[in-house]
């Protein structure tokens, strides 16, 4: 077969393109117009980050307590003296341990179905998103748009999306946890510990939190992409 | 002749399968259109008018025939060629405009330049060049929903020219239009057609059309009824309203 030849005699080369910064801002545009829109996928990333930076944390700070407490038993067996307050934190401990380690459990397994349900979530949004678009995206195509492109305003849209709304979710689910602990035990479970602990777990949260966002995004992009440019021809539904 | 002819489809034959009946849209169309013509397809409803429409610009595929775009057969294009024909050689008018709503007139206008690789600063000095030709110098920035039918149409039209095509296709440019934005977009259209050089093919319901086109396409059943000229219709233009009839 040979190569196909314009008028001109020049054979057609394959030079549309889309550059990184023109699909941002395009994306940008689109999220900032269907806003409402937009924060609704993105309150559903936010509420399942939240409830799984708050099971994390709440296991930090057990962890906190649980050294704490292992601390105050090994001055107590070194012989030392130990407050009134002290033995009431040992024996609670003792008692909450088992209980606090099934929960936790639980809480993890939870915290996952979360993730999951608000994944699955964010795909029937996107999907309600190609279809109000299918004409802009049908007028893209005709005008020269590959299937590339559309997938990738579709993915940089969500992804921006995820990512700010895992880490406000981290920074929700964080907040209320530590507030509760600050009301429960005082400033004493606030050590460098929970710190490092904390800056990791934003980390994890924004990554899960994007992760699941691009999985997410992969069929409705995917059905987005495939639709025909006479798609932009119909009239209006 | 590489030049003579901008668009040619041979034996076009386009069919849809409904349950167990074959329906045929189009039924061997052979249609030639001069390089710089203004060509108008109409039609009634379901005569094929659109499924023609449709195969010239490269949006569907037919059954079988051929469709010829500057002697480049479509059925030999892969889907980054086919982008590229839609992108350099046809400019596309749609009658709902299909502006892209986050977009400013100019974004909209630029947007196909942007695909072609073209820098933002050409690309933008295009843009308003073409909305100043279309008479939106003063509305550059302006939204889609801010501006009137007619003024999307014309942004619309501008859009189709960015990448200097030697098609424009228009579908039912007018119909979403009052009679006198009709008639303003119309003249448009052929101010372009004489000055530019570009090939206008618009499926049409719209008389006025009539006046404007070189040669006019009636098709009727999926096939072609007759090719009129514009200057047997001059003679004819007192029974314009017959036209409605007589389909």
């Amino acid at each position: 077969m040979s190569e196909p030849v314009s008028a001109s005699g020049t054979v057609i080369r394959r030079q549309i393109k889309l550059p990184f910064t023109k699909a941002v801002e395009i994306s940008l545009k689109s999220i900032r117009i269907r806003f409402w829109r937009s924060m609704i996928t993105a309150a559903g990333i936010l509420l399942g980050i939240a409830f799984f930076a708050s099971v994390r944390m709440s296991a930090v700070f057990s962890h906190a307590q649980q050294t704490r407490v292992d601390e105050k038993r090994a001055t107590l067996a070194r012989g030392g003296k130990l407050s009134a307050e002290d033995v009431i934190l040992i024996n609670s401990a003792a008692a909450n341990a088992k209980e606090e380690a099934a929960a936790g459990t639980r809480l993890q397994w939870l915290s996952i179905m979360a993730l999951l349900v608000c994944t699955v979530g964010i795909t029937n949004s996107m999907l309600m998103s190609v279809t109000e678009r299918f004409k802009e995206i049908g007028t893209m195509k005709c005008l020269g748009a590959l299937d590339g492109f559309i997938v990738k305003l579709f993915f940089i849209e969500s992804c921006f999306l995820g990512f700010i709304a895992s880490v406000l979710g981290f920074v929700v689910g964080w907040l209320v946890i530590s507030l509760i602990r600050l009301a429960m035990d005082g400033v004493e479970v606030f050590g460098p510990y929970f710190w490092m602990q904390s800056l990791r777990l934003c980390g994890q949260s924004a990554v899960i939190g994007t992760v699941l966002t691009f999985l997410a995004t992969i069929f409705p992009a995917y059905r987005a992409a495939k639709m025909p440019p006479v798609a932009a021809l119909r009239a209006e539904v | 002749m590489a030049n003579e002819y901008v668009v040619r489809t041979k034996d076009l034959v386009k069919e849809y399968t409904m349950g167990d009946q074959t329906l045929k849209a189009l039924n061997g169309v052979s249609l030639d259109i001069f390089r710089g013509e203004y060509i108008s397809i109409m039609g009634p409803s379901g005569s094929g008018k659109s499924t023609l429409f449709n195969a010239v610009g490269g949006l569907d595929k037919p059954s079988s025939g051929s469709v010829f775009i500057n002697d480049v057969d479509m059925a030999q294009l892969d889907a980054q060629e086919l982008a590229y024909l839609r992108c350099h050689t046809i400019g596309y008018i749609f009658q709902t405009f299909n502006l892209i709503p986050v977009m400013t007139a100019l974004e909209n206008v630029t947007l196909p330049t942007v695909f072609a690789g073209m820098s933002t600063d050409e690309g933008v000095e295009r843009g308003i060049e073409l909305l100043e030709l279309v008479g939106l110098g003063g509305r550059l920035h302006h939204k889609p929903s801010e501006l009137s039918g007619g003024q999307q149409q014309r942004v619309a039209i501008a859009r189709s020219l960015a990448n200097n095509p030697s098609i424009i296709l228009a579908d039912e440019p007018t119909g979403n239009l009052d009679l006198n934005t009709g008639k303003e977009i119309i003249d448009l259209l052929k101010s372009l057609n004489k000055d530019q050089g570009v090939t206008i093919i618009s499926a049409t319901h719209d008389l006025k059309m009539l006046d404007v086109s070189d040669r006019i396409v009636w098709i009727r059943d999926g096939q072609i009824a007759k090719v009129e000229e514009r200057k047997d219709l001059d003679i004819r233009i007192g029974e314009m309203e017959g036209q409605e009839a007589l389909h």
